[in-house]
């Protein structure tokens, strides 16, 4: 059977399977009766509604679409890796993983590694305008959040501080 | 008049010289993010949220206000400029503005833009001045069924009203409220959905789901279509001001723009993006003048309206939040976020109980919107050259920015790898066709419909009957069931469909 809509088909099962998880963790914890209601209860409903609805969504996409089947075509997994990596590399760099003992590396060392990393997301990124881009939001960031707002961060290198 | 001695007292709050400086502040920092294209109020007010924390809350609401009207501003200017809504509220002002701006005459467009929001912003302030104290009387009356009628009427309404499909936007919601209940449950102590990880407890930040998935998600879909070829009006801007011909076309547009938006505004899921289609559709039904541009190739009136009305409805969605504590919009939902962030707790209490941050917000509205004019007319051309900023320079700034503030929230590295989820899943959304909005509509009000839902069924001793029986109640849930039959009535179907997808 061809699908009449493919965003459809797979938002339905996202929200079917979601939704399930959810009324299943519920019935973990004490879902109670009307009158007192346990911490499962509310969860558990908005869980079956969900995965209702989701079947719905689902079962209606074999019907009702867009023509040319609304498919939700391929992933961009370059930008998708790249901002994502960039984020994750920040965060890491700012303070450190100390579960495996990597060191905090400060904010300036971290904004310099988040544009790097950023800037791959789209082809044909040049490396000195690159630099010049992270140069000037690392002293914009140093200026505005760390002196202006004076918001509490690692700024320099932990090896360096101590 | 108890209305006049409430204004005074709130401009002697926005009047100080510090709580003017965060106005101004706000609006320019909201004005410059909202510029960039593809970044609307929500990821605006969002990514500059953390700039607040640091405020007095009177300080840091009259700043995040400022950050929304300048963020909405910004947005109709590209939309004029360069042919791209910056957020979805100016989709409509793209059509007329733009056509105008390739006429030369993006001038008086951006003219009738200002001028018309203004306008639209002071009535929209009055009423909102003018409704706040009688309808807080109101919800003073309202006991835990109320409010939970009241919640899904809001709730229900916020997707009637939106664009897209509207089961999908149902889901969403469910989603959202799911979402909202992860973390300790306050009756029971019992921590859900935590999986054991301390941060979670806590809830998932808010913060971090709008930064990851209307941040996030935008930029990784911006990225993964080719660079559009822009065409951006630099240097064409001579001659602010519009003929009197333009004023005779824009006053009785911008009259008909106000009022609709005020209406509109209050209507919970209305707000901003819904005023403005429908100004832009009432002025397309009114008869054209002998020799009036037609609507599409450049009519003063397609700019003037929909910029009024959306302005107008952004100041009135302010009433439901600040009279009932709950949010008309997912706008409105962050505003939330961020009175909880300086322990206010929106609802009625907060006029009696904190009539100074009451009165001085509204003021501060009034002012804000008055900064915008002054701000923006003047100041056009260097928002012009802000957008001929490749965004290949912006996005690594905007992600830095995100990251920033997501950490300066909780000062907790948990919350970076919270934004990398939900920004994946936030990529996930727009693949799939899921419009995200509402789900931050159901995230806010996860907790307190939870609550409102136990509290009236204990009073009631477990008898679901209660929702029904109290008038008030029946009456709401009647308004939800009321607006769900009509979306779903065959003929309204075709229409709301062609509404949102035309234009």
């Amino acid at each position: 059977m061809a699908l009449a809509s493919q965003k459809d088909f797979f938002s339905g099962l996202m929200f079917t399977a979601v939704g399930g998880s959810f009324a299943l963790g519920a019935t973990e914890y004490t879902v109670g009766e009307g009158a007192r209601m346990g911490p499962g209860y509310f969860p558990l409903m908005l869980g079956i509604l969900l995965a209702i609805l989701g079947t719905i969504i689902t079962a209606q996409s074999f019907i009702k679409g867009h023509p040319g089947g609304d498919k939700v075509g391929a992933f961009a997994w370059r930008p998708l890796f790249f901002i994502l990596a960039a984020n994750l590399a920040f965060g890491a760099l700012l303070v450190g993983l100390p579960s495996i003992g990597f060191p905090a590396m400060g904010l300036i060392v971290a904004i310099y590694a988040l544009v790097f990393i950023a800037s791959m997301a789209q082809p044909g990124c040049k490396l000195k305008s690159t630099f010049i881009l992270a140069t000037i939001l690392a002293a914009g960031s140093y200026g505005a959040f760390v002196k202006l707002l004076s918001l509490q961060f690692p700024v320099w290198p932990a090896f360096l501080t101590n | 008049m108890e209305l006049f001695d409430n204004l005074a007292l709130g401009f002697g709050v926005a009047f100080t010289f510090q709580n003017l400086i965060y106005a101004f502040v706000g609006c320019l920092l909201g004005t410059l993010i909202g510029v960039l294209p593809g970044i609307g109020p929500l990821a605006t007010i969002a990514m500059l949220l953390p700039a607040t924390y640091g405020l007095p809350p009177v300080a840091a609401l009259i700043m995040l206000a400022g950050i929304y009207y300048g963020a909405q501003y910004g947005g109709s200017t590209t939309a004029i400029l360069v042919n791209l809504p910056g957020e979805a509220s100016s989709v409509v002002t793209v059509i007329d503005g733009y056509q105008m701006a390739r006429k030369g005459r993006a001038g008086p467009a951006l003219a009738a833009a200002g001028l018309g929001s203004f306008f639209a912003g002071c009535v929209g302030t009055l009423i909102l001045a003018a409704f706040a104290p009688p309808l807080t009387e109101v919800a003073l009356e309202f006991g835990p069924a109320e409010y939970f009628s009241l919640m899904i009427v809001g709730l229900i309404g916020a997707v009637v009203l939106a664009s897209g499909s509207l089961i999908k936007a149902l889901a969403m919601i469910l989603l959202g409220l799911l979402l909202g209940l992860v973390g300790t449950d306050v009756n029971s102590g019992v921590a859900r959905y935590s999986f054991d990880i301390p941060e979670l407890t806590d809830g998932i930040s808010f913060l971090a789901i709008a930064m990851g998935v209307f941040g996030y998600g935008e930029i990784i879909s911006n990225l993964s279509r080719p660079e559009e070829h822009r065409e951006v009006f630099t240097g064409k801007v001579e001659g602010i001001m519009p003929t009197k011909e333009d004023f005779k076309n824009m006053v009785p547009a911008v009259l008909r723009g106000t009022a609709l938006g005020s209406a509109l505004g209050i209507l919970p899921g209305g707000g901003a993006l819904l005023s403005a289609f429908t100004a832009y559709t009432l002025e397309k039904k009114t008869k054209l003048k002998p020799g009036e541009v037609p609507f599409g190739q450049g009519n003063i009136r397609g700019v003037a309206a929909p910029e009024a009305a959306n302005n107008a409805g952004s100041q009135t969605s302010f009433i439901p939040l600040l009279t009932l504590g709950i949010p008309p919009n997912a706008v409105m939902a962050l505003m939330v976020g961020a009175m909880t962030i300086h322990n206010i707790q929106p609802g009625p209490q907060v006029m009696t109980s904190n009539p100074e941050l009451f009165w001085g917000l509204i003021a501060s509205m009034w002012i804000g919107n008055l900064m915008l004019v002054v701000l923006n007319l003047p100041l056009i051309g260097i928002w012009i050259k802000l957008l001929t900023v490749p965004y290949r320079w912006l996005f690594p700034a905007i992600v830095l920015f995100c990251a920033i503030g997501v950490y300066s929230t909780n000062n907790n590295s948990f919350d970076i790898w919270m934004v990398a989820i939900f920004g994946f899943i936030g990529y996930l959304f727009i693949k799939l066709g899921c419009e995200p909005a509402p789900l931050l509509l159901g995230l806010i009000l996860g907790p307190m419909m939870e609550e409102y839902l136990r509290r009236a069924m204990l009073i009631s001793r477990g008898d679901w009957s209660v929702f029904v029986t109290r008038p008030l109640s029946a009456s709401l849930l009647a308004v939800a069931a009321v607006l769900l039959v009509v979306v779903l009535l065959p003929s309204i179907k075709k229409k709301r469909e062609e509404a949102f997808v035309e234009d």
